[in-house]
């Protein structure tokens, strides 16, 4: 059991020497194994900030981000260890996997660097890493270039699972890909987290996935966190006006379709 | 290239490290690049074999064939001394190539290590070190070697290069800083910290590989001025000149005045100059149209044009007839 919790996180970001911007403002949850949380807000609404702090990518302001009670090490083997647990998997494919290296390099370094498995066995558990995100074992040679966004995707998720983390922040994973492939990779992670009794932070604009992949919502707007509760509630019954904004915004097929079709008749 | 990539690997597993070994080298995998290396190699092989292929000791004097045109015995000449200008210019080569590419080697060790580090750390480190390599950037890089040079009765040739290693370094610092402050920021460089991966790990094994291209070609330019820098000492005589090189040719066919009767004397040390200079740029141009696919897209739209008969430079655009 994992327990990750974000207790009155803040994070100013300095603009040109004297002017600040207040990205994130006083933000507290918990992500625990087991668990999905959906993070909603448009953009520039302090999602990925949250997902960089929790990746110690930046550190927070104030406030402090505990894992299983215990503040995040700075640096040497406690960071190291802290990593092991809390994996990341970035939101564009084509970005986040070194051209340069083959995928067998970007599974295998998780592997030597926290000591998964021993030596001799790397090569089989890079195998059976590619296994579990369904691609064949014969990619491993490959170069990301020569993949296609969906199947980069599932190397990075089989990167960020490969140290057998407890928590997992997955920054808009799909939204670089390809509409028919989403449901693809979302499933996945979906059925990785079941199996592996994950915690997941689902980073998302997407409010229709945000509910039928998550236990609990947050909607995030300008740093500050305006609604949270059971999936279902925040989408059928939203409290605050910008989650309404928000769901409206998204388009639904159906109105969409009695819209058009009244359109033409007319 | 993904394709041929695609191929091998379906036939047989190749092994990891000959497939990044030929991909680092894929970047000098295009004709100008080919054309600039089969000149290197040619004076490559000059350098090596020199003192086996010259006819004649260069030092040798004849004082009957003093000032001769071109001849059989004497394909390039001699000089006021009798002297075979060909052999010189054979004898000559090792000591240009080597300490070009000495200076190369030290300026692009020097260039890597500041301008990475330059790239990668934040803040008032990042600063110091930027704001040393924008000092010898302005520091004028002759007068200082000449006054260096000149401070030892007979400089080495590894002293030489490292002089002028010390003075070429900076431009390659720069363009390195910015590369590596672009990629630093990329993706994957971000996975590899969320990984765990120690500092060294990110800059030698994520980072560098990428950086290839811009070491290389920052490596081919500091040759290029190293050896421009090195044929001028001789010429003007810091150096000494009693060691063969072309600058040496030139020192002396200056001091006797051949210019421009005894054109054998200081024409072809000149076009050999000139001609490693142009290999070096092509091996340039050959990186940059791997690092920057536009060009290289440019360049096959202008073969594809001059095939069906446009000129490339003709200002119009050009509209192929496909009627029949």
């Amino acid at each position: 059991m994992t327990t990750l919790e974000l207790r009155n996180v803040s994070k100013k970001y300095r603009i040109r020497g004297s002017k600040e911007m207040l990205a994130l403002d006083d933000v507290s949850f918990t992500l625990e194994s087991g668990k999905t949380i959906a993070l909603v807000g448009q953009s520039g609404s302090g999602k990925s900030t949250i997902a960089k702090i929790i990746t110690q990518l930046e550190t927070a302001t104030s406030g402090s981000v505990l894992l299983d009670g215990v503040p995040i090490p700075r640096r040497g083997r406690a960071l190291r260890a802290y990593r092991q647990q809390v994996r990341m998997v970035f939101q564009d494919p084509f970005a986040s996997l070194n051209p340069y290296h083959t995928i067998r390099h970007h599974l295998e370094r998780p592997l030597r660097l926290h000591h998964v498995v021993p030596v001799a066995e790397i090569d089989a558990e890079v195998i059976r890493l590619l296994e579990r995100v369904r691609l064949a074992p014969d990619l491993v040679e490959r170069r990301p270039h020569e993949l296609s966004g969906g199947q980069r995707q599932r190397v990075a998720i089989a990167r960020a699972l490969a140290s057998r983390p407890g928590l997992l922040v997955a920054d808009e994973p799909v939204s670089m890909l390809d509409v028919s492939i989403r449901l693809g990779v979302l499933n996945l992670l979906a059925e990785l987290q079941r199996e592996s009794n994950l915690g997941v932070l689902y980073i998302t604009h997407d409010l229709a996935t945000a509910r039928h992949f998550s236990d609990e919502i947050m909607v995030l707007n300008s740093g500050v966190v305006v609604e949270r509760g059971a999936a279902d509630d925040v989408i059928l019954n939203p409290q605050h006006p910008y989650t309404r904004q928000l769901r409206d915004a998204s388009p639904n097929p159906d109105v969409l379709f009695a819209k058009t079709k009244g359109a033409s008749r007319a | 290239m993904s394709v041929t990539a695609t191929g091998v690997t379906d036939a047989v597993p190749v092994s990891v490290s000959g497939r990044s070994f030929r991909e680092g080298f894929s970047m000098f995998r295009n004709a100008k690049s080919i054309t600039g290396l089969s000149i290197l190699a040619v004076f490559t092989l000059l350098a090596i074999f020199g003192p086996l292929i010259a006819p004649y000791d260069p030092d040798a004097i004849d004082l009957l064939h003093r000032n001769e045109a071109p001849t059989w015995g004497h394909l390039l000449g001699t000089t006021h001394m009798g002297q075979d200008i060909l052999s010189q210019i054979i004898i000559g080569t090792r000591g240009v190539m080597i300490v070009g590419f000495l200076s190369g080697i030290f300026a692009t060790i020097i260039a890597v290590l500041v301008g990475v580090t330059a790239g990668y750390v934040a803040g008032a480190k990042s600063e110091a070190l930027s704001a040393l390599t924008n000092v010898f950037l302005v520091v004028p890089g002759l007068p200082l070697i000449i006054i260096v040079a000149s401070q030892f009765e007979d400089p080495s040739v590894v002293l030489i290069a490292a002089v002028l290693a010390i003075t070429g370094w900076a431009w390659g610092a720069r363009v390195l800083r910015a590369q590596t402050m672009s990629l630093r920021n990329r993706d994957f460089i971000q996975a590899a910290r969320v990984n765990g991966e120690p500092l060294y790990r990110i800059i030698a094994v994520e980072m560098l590989p990428n950086l290839l291209a811009v070491i290389a070609s920052s490596f081919v330019g500091t040759v290029t001025a190293a050896i421009l820098a090195q044929t001028t000492l001789a010429f003007v005589g810091v150096t000494p000149i009693s060691n063969w090189n072309w600058g040496t040719i030139l020192f002396w066919a200056q001091s006797n005045n051949a210019f421009p009767d005894k054109w054998w004397w200081y024409l072809p040390a000149g076009l050999c100059i000139a001609l490693v200079g142009v290999a070096l740029a092509l091996v340039n141009f050959g990186i940059d149209e791997y690092v920057n696919p536009r060009l290289r897209s440019a360049g096959m739209r202008a073969r594809a044009l001059r095939k069906r008969g446009f000129k490339p430079s003709d200002g119009a655009t050009a509209v192929a007839d496909t009627r029949n």
